[in-house]
């Protein structure tokens, strides 16, 4: 694949693969705990934001070590889903994906929140005596209104999985086609007497990719941003 | 019918409220804290009252004593409030659809139907809320609140944030839906000229209290709801019927108690009744017929009640057949002219000061 050799064809390939599942699996979530972050009144919501934000403030190879406890072969969580699932992270590219999805889930839901928070909860109260739940209420006022944030997020949550690199090395360590990841293979390369040409074409790729993923979430928020406000 | 008896306290703010409503508008009439947001949010359910209770045509939807608090989404209390609140992110057509799909009884396409063309609002259906002015966006909003099927209508001073012009604009659409509207309206507001306009009932809000309450003209004409209405802006309402355009001077002829009165020409059909409000300080009282004046409106009457104030004025109430307007003069022309109840006056009102009409409400069964 275009000059990056079939190692790094591979990795490009399997990257994208990881950070896709990861934002998508993430999205879900990261929405539900940004409204319950912006919205919610309840003991224990700082407790629920510190937790949210660990994982960016915390040396990503711990962060790797913890889901290797929890989630590994003869972990506390891994065993039952291995067991009853056939559910197996360690050492597998669904692990890539785990450990994405952990390091990305705040970026994910900063600007999440921020949008909701920016939904004018007049408008709510406007559905609610029009007939609309709370369920129906999120569904269509918040969460259409908050889109634009919620693109922000996916898109950087999917740009920060795109570039996981301590946590993943940690967690499912370096192995081909399985969890060699770009920024994975660009180590490896490095490692290698004659491997900065793979590694700068494949650094290229990685620049390449972050700045297609900033300029998407600016060109998808203004036009959203156009369509409702003056 | 809506029946309301709350009381209890927000902050040092106490209230204690109780009224009753029939269908039509009923004006929440008072100055800004008052309290009369507070009812009303709490009547939509979006406020609870401390005790009390709300009654919707036998329903009750809320009871501290038994327990019953119907949330807002289930009251079926539409809701238009002083800014249109339209969802930014759908048309004005997917905003005046939105209740829709929520309610038990869903509106029918000639009920959409009906509602767009009384708010005129067809043109604008594809439009989003950011393309439409003020008060285009109030009138979809009414919309809104009208297809959300509901049992009862609060509008929280729905013109409140228009410009004179846009009021002017929306008022028509207002006494449209009142006539047409089987419902109950509250109609909040710190506007005379609104109220006087539209409404059929008045509860006049003070402090968390009613101060007083019953029909607008009955209210109006009280004397002690001046500290309310400010000196300027006191008057009666006088109801008449059309009885002709005069095209040539622009003006229409208004008959009351067989005395004629000329406002303003107006575009109301001949033979319905109209509402003219006439505020004490444009009334000019006098013993004989005014000779070689430029008023054109002169009624006889007679003097109910004399109130002589400290000051420098005195508020003098007149029965013009069955009817009562108040005037304020001075209170030197009070005694030179020795007013006293029983005397037999005449009452001079400049045309112009006559600006204040609006068609009172057709009733139904009636002819006119």
């Amino acid at each position: 694949m275009i000059g990056l050799g079939a190692d790094g064809g591979s990795a490009l390939a399997l990257s994208l693969r990881v950070a896709l599942f990861a934002t998508l699996l993430d999205l879900p979530l990261a929405i539900l705990v940004a409204a319950v972050l912006a919205r919610g009144r309840f003991p224990g919501r700082a407790a629920l934001n510190a937790a949210v934000h660990l994982p960016l403030v915390l040396p990503p190879v711990v962060t790797g070590y913890v889901l290797l406890l929890l989630f590994g072969r003869h972990g506390p969580i891994g065993a039952p889903l291995a067991d009853w699932f056939g559910l197996v992270f360690a050492f597998r590219w669904t692990g890539a994906v785990l450990a994405a999805m952990v390091m990305a889930f705040p970026l994910l839901v900063r600007p999440i929140r921020q949008s909701i928070e920016a939904v004018d909860t007049r408008l709510e109260a406007a559905a609610e005596t029009l007939g609309a739940g709370r369920i129906a209420r999120f569904a269509t006022v918040t969460l259409p209104l908050a889109l634009p944030g919620i693109l922000t997020g996916a898109i950087l949550g999917f740009a920060r999985a795109l570039g996981e690199f301590g946590a993943t090395i940690t967690f499912v360590s370096n192995i081909p086609g399985e969890t060699r990841t770009l920024p994975i293979a660009i180590y490896t390369a490095l490692q290698i007497p004659g491997g900065e040409g793979t590694a700068m074409r494949l650094s290229l790729v990685a620049i390449a990719l972050a700045l297609v993923a900033l300029a998407a979430t600016e060109i998808v928020a203004r036009r959203l941003r156009r369509r409702w406000v003056d | 019918m809506l029946d309301i008896d709350i009381e209890g306290c927000l902050g040092d703010f106490s209230y204690e409220v109780a009224f009753r409503t029939e269908t039509g508008i009923t004006a929440l009439f008072g100055a800004s804290g008052a309290g009369k947001t507070t009812v009303v949010r709490m009547l939509g359910g979006l406020a609870r009252p401390a005790r009390g209770r709300i009654v919707l045509d036998g329903r009750t939807v809320f009871d501290r004593e038994r327990g019953i608090d119907v949330p807002a989404r289930r009251r079926r209390i539409g809701h238009v409030f002083q800014e249109p609140r339209l969802f930014p992110h759908l048309s004005a057509g997917s905003n005046i659809l939105y209740g829709r799909r929520f309610a038990a009884r869903k509106a029918s396409a000639r009920a959409i139907d009906h509602v767009v063309g009384m708010l005129e609002i067809g043109h604008l259906l594809k439009r989003y809320p950011r393309n439409l002015s003020g008060g285009e966006q109030q009138r979809v909003a009414i919309g809104r609140a009208l297809l959300s099927s509901p049992e009862a209508l609060v509008m929280d001073e729905p013109l409140a944030s228009l410009d004179t012009r846009r009021k002017n604009e929306i008022l028509p659409f207002l006494e449209r839906l009142r006539d047409e509207a089987r419902m109950p309206i509250v109609y909040v507001s710190h506007s005379v000229d609104e109220v006087a306009r539209l409404a059929q009932g008045m509860v006049v809000l003070s402090e968390g209290r009613v101060h007083a309450t019953g029909p607008v003209e009955e209210v109006m004409t009280k004397l002690d709801l001046r500290p309310m209405t400010g000196r300027f802006e006191a008057g009666a309402i006088l109801e008449g019927t059309l009885v002709a355009h005069e095209p040539e001077s622009c003006l229409s002829r208004v008959e009351v108690g067989g005395q004629f009165v000329e406002i303003p020409a107006i575009d109301v059909e001949p033979g319905r009744r109209v509402r003219i409000r006439v505020r004490g300080r444009d009334v000019v009282l006098g013993l004989r017929p005014p000779e070689e004046i430029g008023v054109l409106n002169v009624l006889h009457g007679t003097v109910e009640e004399v109130v002589v104030e400290t000051g420098t004025y005195a508020e003098v109430n007149v029965r013009i057949d069955g009817q009562r307007i108040n005037a304020r003069i001075t209170r030197r022309s009070a005694g030179q002219l020795g007013l006293a109840p029983g005397k037999a006056v005449y009452v001079m009102i400049k045309t112009t000061a006559l600006d204040r009409v609006g068609a009172a409400r057709r009733e139904t069964g009636s002819a006119g």
